[in-house]
C-alpha cells in the first residue's frame, strides 16, 4: 500500500435480488484529499457508501485502510467508527432539543454519569479550533442549517478518524452556507483526512474536489483527477449512451407554435424552485432535463401546485389562473405522474380498479360518487387500452409489476381528459418493453392534441418524445433546444455548462 | 471561514431552551395562581399548611406526574399509572391485614417491596413490549390498565380497610415543623405538619431531576424522545432506553401506590381513578410536549402543584362542584397547550430570522430536506 493511500476498495460486489447494484468496483482515497463520487440516480453511489460504512455486507471484493495489515470486514456503523471511517449523512442526524456539546459526545464514551463541564470545554476546544460558529450550551435546533451539519462534522471527526464520507450534504443549504462548509472541509483535508463527498452539484464538485469517481449502472466508469475531466466529459460518463434501440420512435412534430399556448407561467415560484418561466402548447411534448437535483422535479411540481406555490402568474387557455394546490391544477385540466411512484403516486393496498378511478372522483367531488358499474367499465377499458398486465380489476395494484403500477397511474390521469399532462419519470426503474410503449403512447397523445411534459434521467428517452428540452442546471434553466439542436452532445454541452 | 481569534465561547450564558422556557412558565403561573388566591380567598392559603397539604394530599399524584414525564420525554405515554396504584393499593391493603409476621417492621418493609415489584412487574412487561417488540405503547398500557384494574377487582370486590396496627401509626407519623404552624383561635401552636408520603413525593421529584439531567440514560431518554432515528445514528441503544423508561416509569407507579396508602389506608376498585389523566395533565402543564424530547420533572412538580391549587380553590369557593373542577382542570389545560405552541412557534419564528438576518439569506427550510 502506498504512504499516502488511506482507503481502498478492490473488486467490491453487491447484489441485490434481480439487481446487480454493484459490480466489480475499485475506489482509491488518498490522505488529504476530498474525494467526489460521482453517478445519477442508481448508479450505485449509496450501495457504495453503505458498503464502507457497513450496513450493507458486501458480496465480494476486499476493504483495506491504513493502519490495519490486510482486508478488514465491517458489519456495522459503529465498526467502520472503529477503523476511522465517519459518515454524515444529508439529513442530520442529530437531536435538536439537545445542546450542541450534548450531540458531539452521546452515546460515546463508558460511565454511566454525564459530565457537563468536561464535555463542553472538550466542545468549545473543538469548535473553536474547526471555527465552527456554535457555542458548545447552545440549543441545536437553535442554530442554522449549515452550523448543525457543521456540528454533525465534528462529531464525526475525532482523533481517529482517517475517512470521512459527507452524503449530499450540501442539498439543503444556501450558497453562503455551502462556503462555510468548503471552508471547514478544506480545514480538515489540511489536516490529513480523505473526504469522500457525494454530491449532485457538478460546480461544488469542481470548487472542492481533488479527484472524482464516477459510477453508473453499478459499474466503475473510472476515476480521474479534477483538472483531467471538465465538466463536459463529467456528465458524458455519468449518463452514458444509451444503447437500446428504440430508434422507431421520433418526435418529429415541431416545437410547438406561440399563439396557440395551453399553459404558460411567468415568474412561477415554489417553496422548492426558483422563479422560472414557462409555457406549453397544444400538442407539444416538451421536457425538462438537467442532472439530478438541478430542480427539473421542482419546476413541475410548482406548475402543478404540489410545492406551495409562492409567487408568479399563470394562465390556461390565455386566462390567468390561480393553481395553489393539487386540486386546482386538476380542475384546470392539468394532471401529473409523480417521480416517486410509490410514495406519491400508487395507494397499495386499493384495487387496480380504485386506483384507476381516484383522480376522476377527485375531481367530480365526494358529491357525485360514480357508480360501480361504471368504474368497473372504465378500469376495464383502460386495462386494455393500455395493454395492463393485471389478474383482474379488482387486484390490490402492490401485487403489480413496477411497469404496470405505472400505467394504472398513467390511466387514472387518461380518465380525467387532461389537456395538459405532467409526466415526471414515468419509465424510471421498468423494463424496456413497457418504456417503448409509454414513449409511444406520449407521441400519439400529443398528436390528439394532448399537451405533455416529459421529464426523464435517460437523455436519449427524451430526444426521442420531446420537441423542445428545457435544461436546468443547480436549480436555475440554463437554456432551451429545438429542432437542429437537439442532439445529445448538445444536451450535455448545455447541462455541464459550455464550458469544454 | 470563520475566524479562529474568536475568544473562547465556552461556557457563557445561554438563552433559555424551548424546555427551560415552558418550565418557568408553569412555574410563573403557579405562582401568580397562588398569590391570587391568598389576596381573594384569604383564610387557608395565608397559612403554611395550606402548600403543605397540597403535598400531603398529591404526593401519589407527583410520583405518577414524575413517571408519566419520564416515558413522555422519551416519545412514549403510560396510561397504566393509574391502574398500577389501584392494584399496588389493594394488595398491599390484603397483604398487611393478612400478614402473620411478627415483626411490623418486616410487614412493612415487605408490603413495600411487593408495591415496588408489583410496578416493577408491569413495568418491565410493558417496557419489553414497546421497545423490543415495537408495539404501540398507547395500546400496551391501555391493556396494562386493564389489566391492573381486573386483577384489582378479583382481588377484592368490597373495599379493604388497613387492620394493621403497625402501619396504621406509620400513617399517623408526620413532620412536625413548628416555626411554620399558626396559632389556632384558643391560643394552642398547631405546627406545621408534613406526611411522609409527601417527603417521598419530593424526593422523587429531586431524584428524577438527578437522573434525567447527570445520568446518561435520562440524556438518552432525552436524545430518543427528540429524534428517534438520530439516536440511534448517534450510536444510543434506543430500545434498552426505551425498555428503561417504562421501567423507571412502573417503578414509580408502584411506589406511588404505597405512597397512596399511606395517605389513605384502604383499598378499592376505583383507587387513583384516572389518576393516569392528572399525571398526564400535570405533566403537559408542566411544560412536557407529547411529542417527546422536552420536559423536565420540576416543571411536572409545579405543573401537578397547579392542578392541585385550582382544586383547593374550587373547593373553598362557592363553586365547589365537582364538574367545575374538571371544566377548570380543562380550561387550564388547554390554556396551556395553546400557550405553549404559541410560545414555540414564536420562538422558531424569531430564531429562523436571526439565523437569516446573520447570513444575510433567505430563510432556511426547517426539517429533512424534499428528496427530488
Amino acid at each position: 500500500m502506498q504512504d499516502d493511500i488511506v482507503l481502498t476498495m478492490r473488486g467490491i460486489c453487491k447484489y441485490f435480488p434481480g439487481v446487480r447494484a454493484l459490480n466489480n468496483v475499485d475506489f482509491t482515497l488518498r490522505k488529504g484529499t476530498i474525494h467526489a463520487l460521482m453517478g445519477e440516480n442508481g448508479a450505485g453511489k449509496s450501495t457504495l457508501i453503505k458498503v464502507l460504512t457497513g450496513v450493507y455486507a458486501m458480496d465480494g471484493g476486499e476493504i483495506r485502510i491504513d493502519g490495519h495489515e490486510g482486508p478488514i470486514v465491517i458489519h456495522s456503523p459503529q465498526e467502520a467508527q472503529h477503523y476511522g471511517i465517519s459518515t454524515v449523512y444529508q439529513e442530520i442526524t442529530l437531536c435538536p432539543n439537545l445542546t450542541v456539546a450534548e450531540n458531539m459526545f452521546i452515546g460515546r464514551g463508558s460511565g454511566r454519569g454525564v459530565d457537563w463541564k468536561g464535555m463542553e470545554k472538550k466542545a468549545g476546544e473543538m469548535l473553536n479550533n474547526l471555527g465552527i460558529p456554535a457555542r458548545p450550551r447552545q440549543q441545536l435546533g437553535s442554530c442554522s442549517l449549515a452550523v448543525q451539519q457543521m456540528v454533525a462534522i465534528a462529531r464525526a471527526v475525532d482523533a481517529e478518524c482517517k475517512v470521512l464520507i459527507l452524503d449530499e450534504p450540501t442539498s439543503s443549504l444556501d450558497d453562503k452556507e455551502v462556503e462555510m462548509l468548503f471552508g471547514l472541509m478544506r480545514e480538515l483535508k489540511s489536516r490529513g483526512v480523505g473526504i469522500i463527498f457525494v454530491t449532485h452539484f457538478l460546480e461544488q464538485v469542481y470548487a472542492v474536489s481533488d479527484q472524482i469517481t464516477v459510477l453508473r449502472n453499478g459499474e466503475l466508469v473510472g476515476q480521474y483527477d479534477v483538472k483531467d475531466l471538465p465538466q463536459v466529459k463529467l456528465v458524458e460518463k455519468m449518463i452514458g449512451k444509451d444503447l437500446e434501440d428504440l430508434s422507431g420512435i421520433k418526435n418529429n412534430a415541431p416545437a410547438g407554435s406561440e399563439n396557440d399556448v395551453f399553459y404558460e407561467a411567468d415568474d412561477l415560484s415554489s417553496s422548492e424552485s426558483r422563479p422560472f418561466d414557462f409555457h406549453i402548447a397544444k400538442g407539444e411534448v416538451n421536457g425538462f432535463t438537467g442532472l439530478l437535483g438541478s430542480g427539473r422535479s421542482e419546476s413541475v411540481r410548482a406548475i402543478f401546485g404540489a410545492d406551495p406555490v409562492t409567487g408568479g402568474t399563470v394562465k390556461v387557455d390565455g386566462k390567468q389562473v390561480k393553481i395553489t394546490k393539487p386540486l386546482d391544477a386538476m380542475k384546470h385540466g392539468i394532471g401529473y405522474l409523480p417521480e416517486d411512484r410509490k410514495r406519491d403516486g400508487i395507494i397499495a393496498d386499493l384495487s387496480v380498479r380504485e386506483n384507476i378511478i381516484l383522480a376522476l372522483q377527485v375531481i367530480k367531488g365526494m358529491n357525485h360518487p360514480i357508480s360501480r358499474a361504471k368504474t368497473e367499465a372504465f378500469a376495464d377499458e383502460y386495462i386494455k387500452a393500455l395493454n395492463i398486465k393485471t389478474a383482474s380489476t379488482e387486484t390490490p395494484i402492490r401485487s403489480l409489476s413496477g411497469g404496470n403500477q405505472q400505467k394504472v397511474i398513467l390511466a387514472r390521469w387518461l380518465l380525467t381528459h387532461p389537456q395538459y399532462l405532467i409526466l415526471d419519470e414515468p419509465t424510471r426503474g421498468i423494463d424496456v418493453g413497457t418504456k417503448t410503449e409509454i414513449q409511444k403512447l406520449v407521441l400519439k397523445l400529443a398528436e390528439e392534441g394532448m399537451s405533455i411534459t416529459f421529464i426523464s434521467s435517460e437523455i436519449e428517452e427524451m430526444l426521442r418524445t420531446c420537441s423542445r428540452l428545457i435544461v436546468m442546471r443547480d436549480r436555475k434553466i440554463v437554456g432551451e433546444l429545438t429542432g437542429e439542436e437537439l442532439t445529445q452532445e448538445q444536451v450535455m454541452k448545455t447541462i455541464a455548462g459550455g464550458e469544454q | 471561514m470563520p475566524d479562529k481569534k474568536q475568544k473562547v465561547r465556552s461556557l457563557q450564558r445561554e438563552p433559555l431552551t424551548d424546555a427551560q422556557m415552558l418550565m418557568f412558565i408553569s412555574i410563573g403561573i403557579f405562582v401568580v395562581m397562588y398569590l391570587a388566591a391568598m389576596l381573594t380567598l384569604k383564610g387557608g392559603f395565608l397559612k403554611p399548611q395550606m402548600i403543605f397539604d397540597l403535598l400531603n394530599d398529591n404526593a401519589a399524584l407527583i410520583i405518577i406526574a414524575c413517571s408519566l414525564t419520564v416515558v413522555m420525554i422519551g416519545g412514549g405515554i403510560n396510561i397504566s399509572v393509574g391502574g398500577i396504584i389501584g392494584l399496588t393499593v389493594m394488595s398491599c391493603a390484603l397483604f398487611l391485614n393478612g400478614c402473620m409476621i411478627e415483626s411490623s417492621f418486616v410487614s412493612i418493609l415487605l408490603t413495600f417491596l411487593l408495591a415496588l415489584g408489583i410496578g416493577l412487574a408491569f413495568g418491565v412487561a410493558e417496557g419489553f413490549l414497546v421497545s423490543y417488540l415495537e408495539i404501540q405503547p398507547f395500546i400496551v398500557t391501555l391493556a396494562g390498565m386493564f389489566l391492573a384494574r381486573g386483577l384489582t377487582t378479583i382481588l377484592s370486590v368490597n373495599p379493604v380497610k388497613v387492620t394493621h396496627k403497625a402501619f396504621l401509626e406509620l400513617v399517623k407519623v408526620k413532620l412536625k415543623i413548628s416555626w411554620l404552624g399558626y396559632t389556632a383561635q384558643n391560643g394552642n401552636l398547631i405546627p406545621a405538619k408534613i406526611e411522609i408520603g409527601a417527603i417521598v413525593a419530593i424526593l422523587v421529584v429531586i431524584l428524577m431531576a438527578l437522573m434525567l439531567r447527570y445520568v446518561k440514560l435520562g440524556r438518552n431518554i432525552y436524545a430518543v424522545g427528540g429524534n428517534r432515528q438520530s439516536a440511534l445514528m448517534l450510536g444510543i441503544n434506543v430500545k434498552r432506553t426505551i425498555f428503561w423508561s417504562y421501567v423507571i416509569s412502573g417503578l414509580l407507579a408502584g411506589l406511588a401506590g404505597f405512597v397512596f396508602l399511606m395517605h389513605k389506608p384502604a383499598g378499592n376498585a376505583s383507587v387513583a381513578l384516572r389518576g393516569e389523566m392528572d399525571a398526564i395533565a400535570s405533566s403537559i402543564i408542566g411544560g412536557t410536549l407529547l411529542t417527546g424530547g422536552v420536559g423536565n420533572v420540576i416543571g411536572t412538580f409545579f405543573g401537578t402543584m397547579i392542578l392541585a391549587t385550582i382544586q383547593k380553590i374550587i373547593a373553598l369557593s362557592p363553586l365547589n362542584a365537582s364538574w367545575w373542577q374538571e371544566m377548570a382542570n380543562g380550561a387550564m389545560l388547554g390554556f396551556f397547550i395553546v400557550l405553549q405552541s404559541v410560545v414555540l412557534s414564536a420562538r422558531s419564528k424569531s430564531r429562523i430570522k436571526q439565523n437569516s438576518r446573520k447570513q444575510n439569506a433567505p430563510p432556511v427550510e426547517e426539517g429533512p430536506p424534499q428528496t427530488q
